[in-house]
């Protein structure tokens, strides 16, 4: 049975996620959207891996959640407050999300892994490290080269030619 | 350990099914990317979940890489989300038409 702190988690993860879609403001949204990264690294603080939970704090909470408040802040007033949506398309979203949810859910509750505990000592992070630097060595460096090539491709695309230098200084 | 790997894979498939309503039927382009973070979340939840419970590390190391490249899947996009605003003055991903046949 789950205890309280993960029921607290759950709440706290859940709701911040309905409100990041469904508040009427998107700087509000994105504030909300803090909440689910850091509820989810509340919970792999409840798994006892807190190297990827510190991980998960610094890059979401820290780092994405900041880049799309300052996106955020770089669009129209008027188009941050403005919802377009029809009824009957959110209708059917809402059916969806309700059907996936009781048939996933019930695919899972019929499965094995309800009876899944465990008794064993968790990972410990040197292994991940280990795992990092022996066996994955050739991921983790592909992995830094696409960081490394996304962020200059972001740049490229953010970059706006149309501005002189002389409109620049001013 | 009190939590049971069920509790954690029950939370992962909601925040699922709110990712994939959210971008069934959001078409703000900022908003469908809150969607896609959220799946991504959903997830890596479930990465590190079953990690925990069989027990190996390969669950925690594989959900660190994949917050890294959501990190640069996060900058590409809205740098993307970006350029489409200057050639559209708008977010509305109905707007964006230059690419339909």
């Amino acid at each position: 049975m789950a205890d309280a702190a993960f029921l607290a988690l759950s709440v706290i993860t859940i709701g911040s996620a309905i409100a990041a879609l469904e508040l009427r403001s998107l700087i509000y949204g994105s504030i909300a959207l803090m909440g689910t990264p850091g509820g989810v690294a509340g919970f792999f603080l409840l798994l006892d891996s807190p190297f990827v939970a510190m991980f998960q704090i610094a890059v979401y909470v820290g780092s994405i959640a900041v880049l799309i408040l300052f996106t955020v802040m770089l669009v129209k007033r008027e188009l941050i407050f403005k919802k377009v949506e029809d009824r009957r398309r959110k209708f059917a979203g809402i059916g969806l999300m309700l059907v996936f949810m009781l048939s996933l859910g019930a695919v899972i509750m019929d499965s094995g892994i309800k009876t899944i505990t465990t008794d064993e000592p968790a990972v410990d992070f040197r292994d991940i490290g280990a795992d990092f630097l022996t066996y994955y060595w050739p991921a983790l460096i592909l992995m830094g080269l696409i960081l490394a090539g996304s962020v200059i491709g972001a740049l490229i695309l953010a970059r706006r030619e149309d501005i002189t230098d002389e409109q620049r200084a001013n | 350990m009190s939590n049971e790997l069920i509790d954690f894979t029950l939370v992962s498939v909601a925040l699922l099914a709110i990712g994939i309503y959210g971008l069934s039927v959001k078409r703000n382009a900022i908003r469908m990317l809150f969607a896609v973070e959220i799946i991504i979340n959903a997830a890596n939840l479930n990465m590190v979940a079953f990690g925990r419970f069989l027990p190996h590390s390969g669950g925690q190391t594989l959900a660190l890489f994949s917050i890294a490249i959501a990190a640069a899947e996060v900058a590409v996009g809205l740098s993307l989300i970006i350029v489409a605003y200057r050639m559209y003055n708008n977010i509305d991903i109905a707007d964006f038409r230059s690419l339909k046949g």
